[in-house]
């Protein structure tokens, strides 16, 4: 099994560290894994990207033209990588950004509320961990456990407040979706 | 314990386990985490970062570093290579260890920033005046690229030569589970004893790219020739990945080379036999084993993220033995999976 | 047999037995012996690691009876600090002629001085390229005529005489800067003065240290050695004056 994720949205978002996050979960679960940014000005304010790939064999191309899962966190990146979904595959959806219905018939479509979720916890910064929470749902690609985990890895020397806000954040992205 | 580590700090933290106490390099993506990294970590380990101002400086920095026998090195990205050629020959004709890292990008010229392959000549052939050579490695994967920066050091040591390690931005960018070499013991390291140290009860000793003699000259490069030729005949690595039955022999390198793979698997799936030929030290090249195997095959392709640079070494290697045929983008375009299956199918119809 | 009562001169142990190949009349035998001397004085000869420059210094390596070596041109102050970041309780000095230091090597020397790297440059300034065969240095004065400014340097075709000891004397990591010249007994002394405080800045660790020596290039000036002399002396003392540029030492050795 190898599955390839791409996560992109505005700078800001935190889509980056979203994808890091998946990768370091499923390397925790024992999985192959690559995370490969899009780098350069982009990173600064424009829309930024990154890949990552998880599978229980060696994983090849850090590269993918074919990806299984997009998630979307504004409306630039739901057109720039709709398109290259794999039939039956999934896109994830910021339905607090993107006000528009994807083209796409033939892919499942989650949309998930991630700003105003985000809010209601009490902050608007965790949207992308929201998100993740979703992903994780959806996909079954990583487990809570293992998120928790590599946010104490990432976190690590911060405050203990702060990984505990994010993992309340993942809980309510899995609960929002069904 | 495997950590989830980005290219260029895991290459920083394997040049540092493998014994190098002292780098010296200037700012430039997309390496730029990797001198960040040494600047943190140098001094936790009492080594010393120093941040030139120039990559001209660093390599002269380089070069007076590697006079005292101690494992030194740089990390930079292609504009800053080109800068460093000048010091490079003066190291190759010292015969001086040291080891380089290039990240390459899109060039010629300011170029982009973006992944990059086009630099294979300058780092093969010579970028420098001079015959000289170094030792060229490339890593395809993050535990590949760690593991062999403590070889990379080992070879120039035991050659007297320079190595550089030849990857491009993504393996720099990018973030893999990387389980981290052993550490060397520094104290174990015995000193040269061509090192400049000081003349303390014993008779001077001089490190020089200079004779004015031509036939004093003409032996140092002599000297040269035969230490590369030894190289040459010991020190070539490749892999060789579903080749055993293959019709079509792709012949990649670098993350290129990954991409390959991939590309291999699902190639078959479809029916075509193809398998990957990949050059592990870019100099000295797989000629001979990449000529034993040509005449098995229908076809090689060679994929590149240039216009065809290794691409040339390959047709000396086949020798016309088989077709050689060429698909790669460049300047900072990475070949997609797809587009090699399509460049793969059209040879194979 | 004669007996020697009382040696009263004789060569500095820190200059090889390798015969000097510098012309008549020429300056870098006097400083080279002045460098040795120093050497030998401070005792720190088995410490001390030299790097020599492209020019007619070139071979400078060679006459030191030192572990050396060559530098590209202009860059012997990074080649110094490789050395010195390597090996910190070393003494470390770079030998560096005009064309290297003050015209390719620019970028080196000012980034080694503000650094406050702690080593030690021995600046020649003889206003024109030797080894090359007389072109215009970036010191070269006004009006003097070289193989590449035949009707004489002009400022608006090629500048003005660079002062890189009144230059590099604006920088914090400079601990020593003097500008000094051979051509008496008395100048002797002082440049000897001079690069003996230069190297002890270094061994007491205060930073970056420099003496500048006018020199004379006879050959290329095309002029007699006395009348090399006595041109330093009238003209270019005038464009590079003498004397300390800046002095952290006080106090210190």
């Amino acid at each position: 099994m190898i599955k390839s994720i791409i996560i992109a949205g505005f700078g800001g978002q935190g889509v980056m560290l979203m994808g890091k996050i998946i990768a370091e979960s499923a390397m925790l679960d024992g999985l192959n894994v690559t995370w490969l940014p899009s780098y350069g000005p982009e990173m600064r304010g424009g829309t930024a990207n990154c890949t990552v790939i998880v599978g229980d064999e060696p994983i090849g191309s850090p590269v993918v033209d074919v990806p299984d899962v997009v998630i979307a966190m504004n409306i630039p990146s739901m057109i720039k990588f709709e398109e290259m979904i794999k039939k039956d595959g999934i896109m994830i959806l910021n339905s607090s950004v993107i006000d528009r219905e994807p083209s796409r018939k033939d892919i499942k479509v989650y949309k998930i509320d991630a700003n105003k979720i985000a809010d209601t916890i009490g902050n608007p910064r965790v949207l992308n961990m929201v998100t993740l929470g979703a992903f994780a749902k959806v996909t079954g690609l990583v487990k809570l456990e293992m998120i928790g985990k590599a946010l104490e890895e990432t976190f690590a020397g911060k405050n203990k407040k702060l990984i505990d806000l994010n993992l309340e954040a993942v809980r309510h992205g899995m609960n929002s979706v069904s | 314990m495997k950590m989830l580590m980005k290219g260029t700090e895991a290459i920083a933290e394997a040049a540092i386990r493998a014994g190098c106490r002292l780098y010296f390099g200037y700012p430039i993506t997309p390496q730029s985490e990797l001198t960040e990294y040494m600047a943190k970590r140098m001094p936790e380990v009492n080594g010393v970062f120093l941040q030139s101002e120039s990559e001209v400086a660093t390599v002269n920095m380089l070069y007076g570093a590697a006079c005292t026998g101690k494992r030194v090195m740089t990390s930079t990205s292609s504009p800053g290579f080109s800068l460093m050629q000048e010091g490079i020959s003066y190291m190759a004709g010292a015969e001086l260890p040291a080891v380089f890292i290039n990240v390459m990008r899109g060039g010629p010229g300011l170029g982009d920033i973006q992944p990059s392959q086009s630099d294979y000549f300058q780092a093969t052939k010579g970028g420098g005046h001079g015959d000289y050579r170094m030792i060229v490695l490339a890593p395809h994967t993050l535990q590949e690229a760690a593991n062999i920066m403590g070889e990379a050091f080992d070879l120039a040591f035991k050659y007297r030569m320079l190595v550089t390690i030849l990857v491009d931005g993504m393996i720099g960018q990018m973030m893999e589970p990387v389980e981290l070499p052993e550490w060397k013991n520094i104290e174990e390291f015995k000193e040269p004893d061509w090192a400049l140290t000081g003349a303390k009860d014993r008779k001077p000793r001089k490190v020089t790219s200079f004779d004015l003699d031509p036939y004093e000259l003409e032996k140092m490069n002599l000297r040269y020739q035969a230490t590369y030729k030894k190289v040459t005949e010991n020190e070539v690595r490749y892999e060789e990945f579903k080749i055993a039955d293959a019709d079509i022999i792709v012949v990649a390198y670098g993350t290129m080379a990954r991409i390959v793979k991939t590309v291999v698997d699902s190639a078959r799936k479809e029916g075509i036999k193809v398998g990957l030929f990949r050059p592990i030290t870019l100099w000295p090249f797989p000629y001979e084993r990449l000529s034993e195997i040509a005449g098995n095959v229908k076809h090689i392709l060679t994929v590149e993220m240039s216009y065809g640079q290794m691409l040339e070494d390959v047709k000396l290697g086949v020798n016309g033995k088989t077709d050689v045929e060429f698909y790669g983008r460049s300047a900072g375009v990475v070949p997609t999976p797809m587009e090699v299956l399509e460049a793969i199918k059209k040879i194979a119809r | 047999m004669a007996t020697v009562d009382k040696i009263v001169a004789q060569m500095p142990k820190s200059l090889s037995k390798i015969e000097f190949s510098y012309c008549p009349g020429c300056h870098h035998g006097i400083v080279h012996r002045l460098i040795a001397e120093v050497i030998d004085e401070l005792g720190i000869a088995g410490r001390t690691l030299m790097v020599a420059p492209v020019g007619c210094s070139v071979f400078a390596y060679n006459f030191f009876d030192l572990d050396g070596t060559v530098a590209a041109h202009g860059r012997a102050p990074a080649v110094a600090t490789g050395m010195k970041r390597a090996l910190p309780d070393r003494i470390v000095f770079t030998y560096q002629g005009d064309g290297d230091l003050a015209s390719i090597g620019t970028a080196e020397i000012v980034h080694a001085a503000n650094r406050g790297e702690n080593i030690t440059t021995i600046f020649i300034n003889n206003a024109v390229y030797g080894m090359t065969g007389g072109q215009m240095a970036p010191t070269t004065l006004l009006g003097q005529k070289t193989t590449t400014s035949p009707y004489g340097r002009e400022p608006k075709a090629n500048g003005y005489p660079i002062r890189m000891s009144e230059m590099l004397s604006t920088l914090d990591g400079a601990a020593y800067i003097e500008r000094t010249m051979v051509t008496t007994p008395q100048n002797v002394i002082k440049t000897k003065a001079a690069i003996k405080k230069a190297f002890q800045a270094q061994i007491k660790g205060l930073g970056f240290s420099m003496v500048e020596v006018l020199s004379t290039c006879p050959t290329n000036w095309g002029m007699t050695p006395i009348e090399a002399m006595k041109w330093l002396e009238e003209n270019m003392t005038k464009t590079f004056p003498l004397g300390v540029f800046v002095d952290r030492t006080k106090g210190m050795i």
